[in-house]
């Protein structure tokens, strides 16, 4: 999960900022790539990538809950039909974000949030993290029999001074 | 309410202006075109960014 936002809304309240961040997501589905604010394109990520999530599910629940942030009837339709699937094979990751430097005029800092490309084999994640687990455990247990290697070595010169 | 008492001198106006200074924008030479453009973001040269054409140039 993302973490949560902090600091002031954008456009200034909550309801705003939903619908601001609703109409970012809309354009992004309609056009696949949009300029905007450095800010914006962080707040819109997680909203587009979780709509997207909604899609890829694509049962009723997921369509009413979609319906609630995408009110263009065409963009939904895309979204479900033709931007879902292609990301069938990756799991989150929908969006990149490239930051273009500062605005002429205001300064801001601009950033491009495009739709990624489809990918051609399924992402190996899940492997990555397989393995990164095993090899904890391992170093764990060699841990343990180091501690009681020692453990052994101890009661041996214990048994020593007694005699 | 608390108002200033003296008029601030030319002198002193100047030494506490003296330390507003600007530092140099942090740029990084772009892999592709080897000018300079801020880093983590898209050469604004040649529209490149990690190998991949970002902008139209």
């Amino acid at each position: 999960m993302p973490t949560p936002t902090k600091g002031p809304r954008l456009g200034g309240s909550p309801a705003h900022e939903q619908l601001i961040l609703a109409n970012l997501a809309t354009s992004l589905f309609k056009h696949g790539r949009i300029t905007t604010t450095e800010t914006k394109a962080k707040r819109l990520r997680p909203l587009a990538e979780r709509l997207i999530t909604k899609a890829k599910r694509d049962d009723l629940a997921a369509r009413r809950d979609v319906r609630k942030t995408i009110g263009e009837r065409d963009t939904f339709v895309a979204l479900f039909e033709t931007i879902a699937p292609r990301y069938a094979n990756r799991n989150g990751g929908y969006t990149r974000i490239v930051k273009t430097g500062p605005r002429k005029g205001d300064a801001a800092p601009m950033a491009i949030i495009e739709l990624v490309e489809e990918l051609e084999v399924a992402a190996p994640a899940a492997p990555a993290k397989a393995a990164k687990a095993q090899a904890k455990k391992a170093a764990q247990e060699d841990k343990v029999a180091v501690l009681s290697g020692e453990a052994a070595d101890e009661s041996a010169a214990d048994t020593d001074a007694d005699k | 309410m608390a108002v200033p008492k003296r008029k601030m001198s030319r002198s002193n106006t100047r030494h506490r202006r003296a330390q507003w200074k600007v530092s140099a924008v942090a740029t990084v030479a772009c892999p592709q075109c080897k000018s300079a453009k801020l880093p983590h973001s898209a050469c604004t040269v040649c529209g490149t960014y990690n190998g991949r054409q970002v902008l139209e140039v």
